[in-house]
């Protein structure tokens, strides 16, 4: 048995491979080939079957909003700001942040679209309220 | 030993509080400290006979040998599992198989914190979730409550009559640190925190240290007119981080429940007195419904019946809990405290009269692990 990692093939780092992605413009997540489950988020391993058989794939990016909050901030600080948890259409589901609309009137089964934006500190995935 | 002879085969001999409140200028180990000396003492120990530790807080990354070098113990069994505030209840099902197995004779469980004079460092952030600025704990309960508010209809008024509540039995123990009246009123008028959960829907931050000593059974008698026995207990947890919780309106609570039941051959309707871990009001209507105490979504109603206050059918948190009595970051070992409280029937104001059984249930994380234990006094075995 060997106990090192394959630093040749496509499949680095879970972690940094979503953020590659995102920086070349691309949603991706990993799905899983043996039982066919969209995973995040990003593993070594399938946490539904255990399966490291993964691969990178683009994500629908629609969803709906499985729940939301907003989270009061000081206008001098930048003022009130969405955070929401959203269902992707493949089943998955993560925190993130809803815009186009005020951060109130975020509402549970809303349907929105995945966007790429740069801060700071990374890249991330926002999701649009679509009209 | 198979899990059919845990129950009753334990019993909790001592209990010890300390600082709760402002505890300036001492360490969480010193309030630690004070908190064994009072649980030794009630048990009848001397410090030195304690000999299995079981221990964590959000301080030391090696938390039995902190606290182990602190008291001068070196125990035969030291166990520092760490799940969050559930970790102490947690403690007591490992406290009684170590006990049962003769690895140790006297198991101390103790927490101290001073989480509010001197705070300790975040916990760890979760790289995919970080980066949106959820300010939790807070934003991780307000989704799991906007959640069920959406699909059951509970409303804010019936979330603050949780806090309402908890007042009510805080106004009645002079240990707890909120003792000012409340209104419903006045907890839909307090700054909104993280929607839909406001100020007065979170918990307190106080100091405090808590401490539980257990033995088995048949030495209990020698330290305790009236020990109280372990009669079931379990843990369950679902995920660390909330967007991963499988339902946000379904807690882990409503499998460590019946686990916890049918050790302790109870059903909820046969339990006296509840300690339900309340770090924010949503918690209780959850742990209510997971635990079977009313159907899912019928807790707001049930809370709001005025159930679970002083004088109610369903007495819910009657030290004041988190909420009102005290909360250092890690409130678990307070609802054993508070249960052994009842069911030795030395709770002063606040006490139900002719309590013999009690639930104290623990969460830790962002809803992610629960342990439920349940207790009886020896006329239950």
């Amino acid at each position: 048995m060997l106990g090192m990692i394959d630093q040749s093939g496509a499949d680095g780092a879970p972690g940094a491979t979503y953020d590659t992605w995102l920086l070349a413009g691309e949603f991706r997540l990993q799905w899983c080939t043996s039982c066919a489950k969209q995973i995040f988020y990003p593993r070594t391993l399938c946490p539904h079957c255990g399966s490291v058989e993964l691969e990178w794939r683009p994500s629908s990016g629609t969803g709906r909003v499985y729940s939301t909050t907003v989270v009061r901030q000081r206008p001098d600080r930048g003022g009130d700001y969405n955070v929401a948890i959203v269902e992707l259409d493949e089943g998955t589901r993560m925190i993130s942040q809803v815009i186009g609309v005020p951060p109130a009137e975020v509402r549970i089964g809303m349907p929105v679209s995945a966007e790429i934006a740069t801060r700071e500190d990374g890249p991330l995935v926002l999701f649009r309220a679509v009209a | 030993m198979t899990v059919g002879t845990i129950r009753g085969s334990t019993a909790v001999i001592g209990t010890g509080l300390a600082g709760l409140g402002d505890a300036s200028g001492f360490t969480h180990l010193d309030l630690l400290g004070l908190a064994v000396h009072r649980a030794v003492t009630d048990a009848g120990l001397a410090l030195s006979q304690i000999d299995g530790l079981f221990t964590a807080n959000m301080v030391n990354i090696l938390p039995t040998l902190a606290v182990g070098e602190y008291l001068g113990l070196s125990p035969k069994v030291a166990v520092g599992t760490n799940t969050g505030g559930n970790s102490f209840v947690d403690h007591v099902l490992w406290a009684s198989l170590a006990l049962n197995a003769g690895l140790c004779d006297y198991a101390l469980i103790c927490y101290g914190s001073t989480q509010r004079s001197r705070p300790g460092p975040p916990p760890d952030a979760f790289p995919y979730e970080v980066r949106y600025k959820p300010r939790e704990p807070i934003s991780s309960y307000a989704l799991a409550c906007a959640r069920h508010m959406h699909d059951f209809g509970t409303t804010r008024e019936q979330l603050a009559a949780v806090a309402v509540s908890a007042r009510q039995w805080a106004q009645l123990n002079p240990d707890a640190f909120a003792r000012a009246p409340l209104t419903v009123d006045e907890v839909l008028a307090s700054r909104m925190i993280s929607d839909p959960l406001s100020l007065l829907d979170c918990c307190l931050v106080t100091d405090g240290a808590g401490a539980v000593i257990l033995t088995r059974a048949d030495r209990a008698p020698d330290h305790h007119a009236k020990p109280i026995h372990l009669l079931g207990c379990a843990t369950a947890q679902t995920h660390r981080q909330i967007s991963q919780m499988p339902d946000l309106t379904v807690t882990a609570a409503a499998q460590s429940g019946p686990r916890a039941f049918e050790m302790a051959g109870l059903r909820p309707s046969d339990v006296d007195v509840l300690q339900l871990y309340d770090a924010f009001t949503i918690n209780v209507l959850l742990f209510l419904e997971d635990l079977g105490f009313c159907r899912k979504g019928e807790a707001g109603a049930l809370v709001e019946s005025g159930a679970i206050a002083p004088g109610g059918r369903l007495p819910v948190n009657t030290n004041g809990g988190g909420l009102s009595c005290v909360h250092p970051g890690m409130y678990g070992i307070f609802t054993i405290i508070e249960a052994v409280e009842q069911l030795r029937g030395t709770a002063g104001e606040r006490q139900v009269p002719g309590a013999r059984t009690a639930l104290a249930h623990g969460n830790g994380g962002l809803l992610s692990v629960q342990t439920t234990a349940i207790f009886g006094t020896p006329e239950t075995l």
